[in-house]
């Protein structure tokens, strides 16, 4: 490339700014959002991502249905939200500019592709005329660009063909942004050696690409700004990047280690739960074993099986897997053996949206299976918390000899955010006694409990220790089949109590604002994010509401009464139609209202603000977010095309 | 070191609890055998697990003085799965019915035996739902009539070997309640056979079902009708012994022996026949077809086990790559530091 000099840019420095990738699903957007994910992270920004894919693998090239799209939101200061809308679209496609234009602000910056809005692509995407051409998009900053001869320039000479070359063009759109906000190059150059080093014409062509896109944006002159964003103020520490899937994995790890134990895995594949047994498969040498199973009854049966074994037992699933599962889950509660379940919920109900975020499995978690069978559910708020959440459920599991259900959804399962990496020696240890073999030849009582009423775990292979269990109803002390009626009764309670006794282990809630007043704001899971912001906007405006946020929902904390009384109005924002709302309300006999969006999509913090403020205003009902139409300004063929489309 | 076994009696390997099933039922001649086997293992009763479903079959680990779990319908192979994955050294036996088996469970079974776990699987086939009272069972044959069926069964039979065969399961054989010596020797050689072992036991439901399996019973009849499978030895079967199978091409036909038929002319069983078409071909043989079915070992080969390479996988990771270090995983992607 000719090295004209640079022109004079302009440097504006930013407290934050929100970028979001699209194209087709071919297009390696994914990856581009991924890389400048990293690379911000790298360069000391706080971030949070929001990855969003369409649910069939090949949708038809160009279509509304294929797109995918990723953003990232980097800051100089904290953020817990990947930013309720875009400082800077890129659009690779007609189609993704159809689907994502909606979330652009206005003034916004708009970088399209303009080679691929030619007549098949604007006819795809509905457009009847090309919308480069005409004023409709007078309100941003459009820059067309035009990608595909500009790559295709950049790696002229290649021995490639030109669908491989045409595939570097995510390059040269991540190149030309990583220019406007200022990033380095070199940790996507690390990634391409080391990801392409097998194939050095392909590294070659993604790297010049990657320097032409980075070039175009420092002397083209239409574009004459570049933004900075400076580093956040973290806690010292060392930091990686972390999606919410890796963290349950590596959670799940380090309670392996603490806890002496190996760890099994036992998993059906679902989106979005697969990546859990993904990660897990690479670690062998951590003493994990992974067991894709024929079916999620199969997972389970197994995980039920390698807990009688000894091991750490857990299954990780999605909502479907997880109702295919609630037979199995019942021998667990009556076998009293202790394993994890993850849940990474999704759209649902049946196979529903399968790539998008909800949380409407909370009733299933807490009382889906047959019969009184109790179960301590936990929910990860945010995608390095699962990590800790996933400790938490083994220590919960083993103190009280019980499955435990943790929860977490696609949105923190897929999304990034800065983790300051523990030492294993910081983290505690997770202590598991088993009985040793019988001396005196005393009979051996499998269901006789100590004072949290967790029955001792006998391992088969103990000599003296042999017994039998089973789905059955058990003696109490005994555990030998009984059909007492009284001894039934028993039993329920005594297996209620355990799991209630679960609190005790719950530390006293964190409440973020003033102990009473006129509005709490409760969540749990994965909206922490969304709330925590929210809440902290409205109080920067000198306004009293007050932010508690759950991580445990079955046991609640034993001071979440108290705190609930003190305030005159509680909210509680879900991704489902009030799964928590109906159980605070059963339980605390208070009168909560809702705040419910089941769109796929997490809040956003507008949302949320909105309400905060319609009830510090006096307007107490419950309300649905309002679905925004699929985009405002697409013609009706490209909304109605989506629809049919939709996952 | 030697450590002294104690050297243990059937009586030691009966459990506290009453036996429920009705009295004159065919399970308790298998529990009988099973407890006579268990001592000439060798193998201590603490390491030997018996898993189960549902059912009245299914009942069965509650009566062996061993480690045991009475699981959910139709997933005790699943169960067996992890157990034995995360327990390599544990003696495990998965006990069944021809509907915990076959109809709820059969996507388990037969995934565990193309697995090749090194499991024990019994099942009781009593061709009929015993526990929840004399519903037809995936075995029950064609036209029979049960509580769920008062015009006949209408669907096709299957039929337990033919299945496990068809999963290329390593060892396949055959037994029969009442022939306890007989039963005895098929659970010793299934117990000792590394893989899975699979055996379809023929079991009176001596209340729902009673005489299903009364050609292959009877003194009468049984030796027309059934079929000792010997290694390495012409299939010959009859009072006499006059009496054998021939391959017609690719079918088999009985004929009798001498009139120009001799022994040589006869079908060999190789229960080692690297490819299961011999024993496939075996567990087609039926009575309603005028054969006499074979009981006895139909394939006996070896094959890796599923549980022993999913730990041989962490054994050549840790060798490759060492003991897994935590604290140099979590810092293995892109870091960066806040001072
Ligand atoms: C999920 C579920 N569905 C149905 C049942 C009811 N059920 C218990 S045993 C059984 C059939 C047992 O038949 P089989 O496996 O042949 O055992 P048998 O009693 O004949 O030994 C059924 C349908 C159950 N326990 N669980
Ligand atoms: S119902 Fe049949 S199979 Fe069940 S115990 Fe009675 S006789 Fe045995
Ligand atoms: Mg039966």
């Amino acid at each position: 490339m000719a090295t004209s000099a640079a022109v004079e840019k302009q440097v504006r420095t930013l407290d934050e700014a929100t970028v979001r990738f699209c194209g087709d699903s071919g297009d390696g957007m994914q990856l581009a959002g991924t890389q400048f994910t990293n690379t911000s992270a790298l360069v000391g920004n706080d971030i949070a991502t929001f990855p969003d894919f369409p649910a069939e693998i090949r949708a038809p090239q160009g279509t509304l249905a294929g797109v995918s799209g990723f953003q990232v939101h980097f800051s100089s200061k904290d953020i817990y939200t990947p930013g309720d809308t875009v400082d800077a679209l890129v659009a690779m496609n007609p189609a993704a500019l159809a689907t994502n234009l909606v979330d652009l602000r206005a003034g916004g910056i708009l970088i399209v592709n303009s080679d691929a809005f030619e007549s098949k692509g604007l006819d795809q995407a509905g457009y009847e005329t090309n919308p480069l051409e005409n004023d409709s998009l007078k309100n941003y900053r459009l820059y067309p660009v035009a990608m595909t001869k500009l790559t295709r320039a950049a790696v002229d000479g290649l021995e490639l063909s030109q669908k491989e070359k045409d595939r570097c063009r995510n390059f040269f759109a991540m190149g030309l942004v990583f220019w406007l906000y200022d990033r380095p190059l070199e940790p996507t150059q690390r990634y391409i050696d080391d990801k392409f080093g097998k194939k050095p014409e392909i590294a070659q062509a993604n790297t010049a690409a990657l320097k032409a896109g980075y070039h175009y944006g420092e002397t083209v002159e239409a574009i004459n700004t570049q933004y900075h964003v400076p580093k956040a103020k973290l806690a010292p520490g060392k930091y990686t990047s972390i999606v919410g899937n890796t963290a349950v994995a590596y959670g799940l790890m380090a309670a392996a280690r603490l806890s002496g134990k190996r760890l099994f895995l036992g998993a059906y594949p679902i989106t979005p739960a697969s990546s859990i047994l993904e990660e897990l498969a690479r670690h062998k040498n951590f003493d994990v074993l992974t067991f894709q199973a024929e079916d999620e009854i199969a997972a389970m049966a197994a995980t039920v099986g390698a807990a009688f074994a000894g091991a750490m037992a857990v299954t990780a699933s999605s909502g479907p897997g997880i109702a295919l599962k609630g037979e199995a889950m019942g021998l667990a509660v009556m076998t009293e053996l202790p394993m994890v379940i993850v849940n990474v919920q999704r759209g649902g109900p049946s196979t529903g949206l399968p790539t998008k975020t909800e949380q409407a499995d909370l009733y299933q978690a807490v009382f889906g299976r047959n019969g009184e069978c109790p179960m301590p559910v936990l929910a990860a708020s945010s995608p390095a918390d699962c990590f800790d959440a996933a400790q938490e459920a083994w220590r919960i599991a083993v103190r009280y000899m019980t499955p435990v259900m943790l929860l977490t959804d696609g949105y923190i399962a897929n999304g990034s955010e800065p983790w300051r990496i523990p030492k294993l020696s910081e983290l505690k240890k997770i202590e598991i006694m088993h009985p040793g073999p019988s001396v005196n030849g005393d009979k051996f009582l499998p269901y006789k409990r100590d004072e949290r009423l967790a029955r001792p775990w006998a391992l088969p292979g103990t000599a003296g220790l042999e017994h039998r269990i089973g789905g059955l109803e058990k003696q109490d002390i005994t555990g030998n089949v009984s059909y007492d009626a009284a001894n039934h009764q028993h039993m329920i309670s005594l297996r209620a109590t355990k799991v209630e006794k679960v609190v005790n282990d719950i530390p006293p809630q964190k409440l973020d604002g003033p102990p009473s007043g006129d509005l709490l704001v409760l969540s749990w899971g994965g909206t922490y994010g969304a709330c925590a912001t929210a809440v902290h906007n409205v109080q920067a405006k000198g306004k009293a509401v007050t932010h508690c946020h759950l991580r445990w929902l079955n046991p609640l904390p034993k001071d979440l009464g108290d705190i609930l009384k003190r305030f005159k109005k509680v909210v509680i924002p879900e991704l489902n139609l009030g799964q928590l709302r109906t159980i605070i309300r059963a339980k605390y006999l208070i009168d909560a209202v809702g705040l419910n969006k089941v769109q796929g999509k997490p809040f956003s913090v507008g949302e949320v603000v909105d309400k905060i403020e319609a009830l510090l205003k006096g307007d107490a009902k419950d309300t649905e977010a309002k679905a925004e139409p699929i985009d405002k300004k697409a013609p009706a063929k490209a909304v109605l095309e989506k629809v049919a489309h939709g996952g | 070191m030697t450590v002294e076994l104690p050297v243990l009696k059937p009586a030691d390997f009966a459990s506290d609890q009453d036996v429920r099933w009705c009295p004159g039922c065919g399970d308790y001649a298998i529990l009988a055998q099973m407890k006579k086997v268990m001592p000439n293992l060798g193998i201590p009763r603490e390491k030997i697990v018996f898993i189960s479903g549902i059912g009245c079959s299914s009942r069965f680990p509650y009566y062996m003085n061993t480690y045991g779990m009475h699981s959910i319908h139709g997933r005790a192979p699943a169960v067996a799965t992890g157990l034995k994955c995360v327990r390599p050294d544990l003696h495990v036996w998965v006990i069944t019915g021809d509907g915990d088996g076959l109809s709820i469970g059969g996507n388990h079974l037969m995934h565990a035996i193309r697995r090749n776990l090194d499991l024990n699987i019994v099942l009781f086939n009593n061709r009929i739902y015993g526990l929840t009272k004399g519903q037809y069972s995936p075995t029950s044959p064609l036209g029979k009539k049960t509580k769920s069926t008062p015009m006949g069964a209408i669907d096709n039979p299957l039929h337990p070997l033919s299945v496990a065969i068809g999963c290329e399961c390593t060892f396949v054989a055959r037994s029969i309640d009442t022939e306890i010596k007989h039963l005895g020797e098929v659970l010793t050689r299934a117990a000792k056979h590394p893989g899975t072992s699979f055996v379809e036991v023929y079991q009176n439901c001596h209340v729902f079902n009673d005489g299903a399996w009364a050609y292959a019973k009877e003194r009468e009849s049984k030796a027309d009708t059934t079929l000792e499978l010997v290694h390495g030895k012409p299939l010959i079967f009859g009072k006499n012994r006059d009496k054998g199978i021939r391959l017609n091409g690719m079918d088999p036909e009985v004929v009798e022996l001498g009139k120009g038929v001799s022994e040589d002319d006869l079908l060999f069983h190789d229960e080692k026949a690297p490819e299961p078409s011999l024993a496939y071909l075996l567990s087609r043989m039926r009575h309603e077809d005028g054969f006499p079915e074979p009981i006895g070992v139909f394939r006996a080969v070896e094959a890796p086990q599923y549980d022993a390479m999913i730990n041989d996988q962490v054994t050549q990771a840790t060798n490759e790559r060492g003991v897994g270090d935590i604290d140099k995983l979590f810092a293995s992607g892109d870091t960066w530091d806040v001072a």
